[in-house]
């Protein structure tokens, strides 16, 4: 291997890094806040590119008929435990959260559409489109297990991927898509040729990643979703409700989720199912910051992409076998770093 | 004066096990009650439910609402504060935001700075310590910290676990000061303490929980004299 092809691998290594990163910062403040290993979320970025194709060919994408649906059970089961509790004074509010916005969301979206906006106003409509999907399956899913076992969420979690891997096929079809690149701009750096596509890349996971810091240390919100990832009890005490800590950060998961999604589809040809190994990479990205660490996650993350950029030079069959053998060092590293740590949460 | 908070034949099970059997009491305005009692007895139990985190059979009034049934939050947005015994600090988080954090309740944000300068000037040394992680403070500043994140969310009743609960005797009177120092400000409190004989001196009306249920209650100054109490909590003398 030559330094040039090194200097090519590892700057494709590092954007691939950059759309993981991304997922893995949301799949980390998930499940911080709520415990819950999203596995979906690669298919929540999937679905975004498969979204703005559909948009890019001017037809309406299938996640409009995916949210109302999900809207229309959600706002059910909301009535059903609000009937349950007695509470009905809170009605108005459920019927605006889980009904009247989303279809909002998509009425909006529908009625755009049709005006042939340009691709600016399709990539907004695209990350509308797919933010509503994971607070609503919270709602449908989570919510009434939300305080069951981490390995009890997980398993829930893995299968409602495979139910929104048979949706997405439902919805979108087979056809893989491509969209067209967000620049034809390229430059040269170290020799190597950088398309503008892959500095997009960098320049949104870092701008994305820098808001997500300021939103965390400058507003209250954001200090209240930190509060209830270190102390869920300390937080209720507090009045922070869980559960609206849970659905701000599966709004803003969804958002980076979507954001990356919207970066790899100019670079890789996505299909229904190609969220899965999307997720699992970002999550083995969060996994070496411990499933806590923002900075963590990020570093994995780009580590990921790196790997698995030499992995295909080498041996491109291999390559998802090799950044999935990593897994097994960093798990035993972890287990071993946290031994002590464990303590230290105890007061 | 005017009732505060009342519970009326309250139960609390642990899978079957009542660890709190038909407990009535009270709280006036402006009121300090204490709940004093062995270990065990059931007495963080008690608090636990006033506050919703345990689920609770009876009545539990505060302010005329009904609260029995309500969440945690809900309780909290009428001013119904609990510092549990485990303080339930955000130990990464800086001192100054758990502070802020305290007033996440309060609808009206704009008294939330001047709130803010109250805390500091009643625990100076939680000003010094504002940007230190609330995890790397001493004891005594870890109970400060819990104590002015609840007073920053303005509480109509404080209700207090174990507050003294492994703290230097000096810092145990400071923070007694503290807590008779707020019924000057016209809070209620609802104290629950092992430490008996500190908590007589501070309250107004005690009631004494054993195995879960209340055997004997009057004013402080009474229970503090009361021979069976001195040989049985206050290390007789």
């Amino acid at each position: 291997m030559t330094s040039d092809i090194a200097a090519i691998l590892g700057i494709d290594g590092i954007a691939t890094g950059a759309v993981y990163a991304l997922v893995a910062i949301g799949t980390v403040l998930i499940f911080t806040v709520t415990r819950v290993i999203f596995i979906p979320f690669g298919d929540i970025a999937a679905f975004t590119a498969l979204t703005l194709a559909a948009l890019d060919a001017k037809r309406f994408p299938g996640t409009g008929a995916l949210v109302v649906i999900l809207a229309c059970l959600a706002t059910l089961i909301e009535i059903i435990s609000l009937l349950r509790s007695g509470e009905l004074r809170l009605l108005p509010r459920a019927l605006l959260f889980y009904l009247v916005l989303p279809l909002a969301v998509v009425g909006v979206a529908w009625l755009t559409m049709r005006a042939d906006p340009p691709l600016a106003v399709r990539l907004v409509l695209a990350l509308m489109l797919i933010t509503p999907i994971a607070p609503l399956l919270d709602r449908i899913v989570f919510r009434p297990i939300a305080d069951g076992t981490v390995l009890l969420l997980l398993t829930v979690s893995v299968a409602l991927h495979f139910a929104l891997v048979g949706l997405g096929l439902l919805f979108f079809g087979p056809e893989g898509v491509r969209t067209e690149p967000l620049t034809s701009f390229s430059t040269e750096f170290a020799g190597a040729l950088v398309s503008g596509q892959t500095m997009l890349i960098v320049i949104a996971a870092l701008v994305f990643s820098g808001l997500l810091y300021l939103f965390f240390d400058f507003t209250l919100v954001g200090k209240s979703l930190r509060a209830t990832a270190v102390n869920r009890t300390g937080s209720r005490l507090m009045g922070i409700r869980p559960a609206r800590a849970g659905t701000i950060a599966y709004l803003l998961g969804s958002l980076m989720a979507g954001v990356s999604g919207i970066l790899i589809a100019p670079v890789n040809t996505v299909f229904y199912d190609s969220g899965f190994l999307i997720g699992l990479k970002a999550f083995v990205g969060a996994i070496v910051g411990g499933m806590t660490s923002y900075p963590g996650a990020a570093i994995g993350a780009v580590g990921v992409g790196i790997l698995e950029s030499f992995a295909s030079f080498e041996s491109s069959a291999l390559k998802d076998v090799i950044v999935f053998s990593l897994l097994i060092p960093i798990l035993i590293w972890r287990s071993l770093a946290s031994l002590h740590s464990e303590e230290e949460i105890e007061e | 004066m005017s009732e505060m908070f009342a519970m009326t034949d309250v139960t609390v099970c642990y899978d079957n096990v009542e660890a709190v059997r038909n407990v009535s009491l009270s709280i006036e305005e402006g009121q300090i009650v204490t709940v004093i009692g062995p270990n065990g007895a059931g007495k963080t139990t008690l608090l636990m439910a006033a506050i919703g985190l345990l689920a609770s059979r009876g009545r539990m009034v505060f302010q005329g609402n009904d609260v029995g049934k309500m969440s945690v939050e809900d309780r909290v947005e009428r001013r119904l504060c609990l510092v549990p015994e485990k303080r339930e600090l955000f130990s990464d988080m800086s001192v100054a935001d758990n502070l802020l954090l305290g007033s996440y309740s309060l609808r009206d944000r704009s008294g939330v700075q001047k709130t803010l300068g109250e805390v500091y000037d009643r625990f100076p040394r939680l000003k010094e310590r504002q940007r230190q992680a609330a995890g790397t403070l001493s004891g005594g500043e870890r109970q400060m910290l819990a104590l002015g994140r609840a007073l920053m969310a303005k509480p109509k009743l404080l209700m207090l676990d174990e507050p003294s609960l492994g703290l230097a005797p000096l810092i145990v009177r400071e923070i007694f000061r503290t807590i008779a120092s707020l019924r000057d400000l016209g809070v209620s409190i609802l104290l629950v303490e092992q430490n008996a004989r500190a908590a007589l001196e501070t309250a107004d009306y005690g009631y004494v929980l054993e195995t879960g249920e209340i055997v004997q209650s009057g004013p402080a100054r009474d229970l503090i004299h009361d021979p069976k109490l001195i040989t049985a909590y206050l290390g007789g003398h």
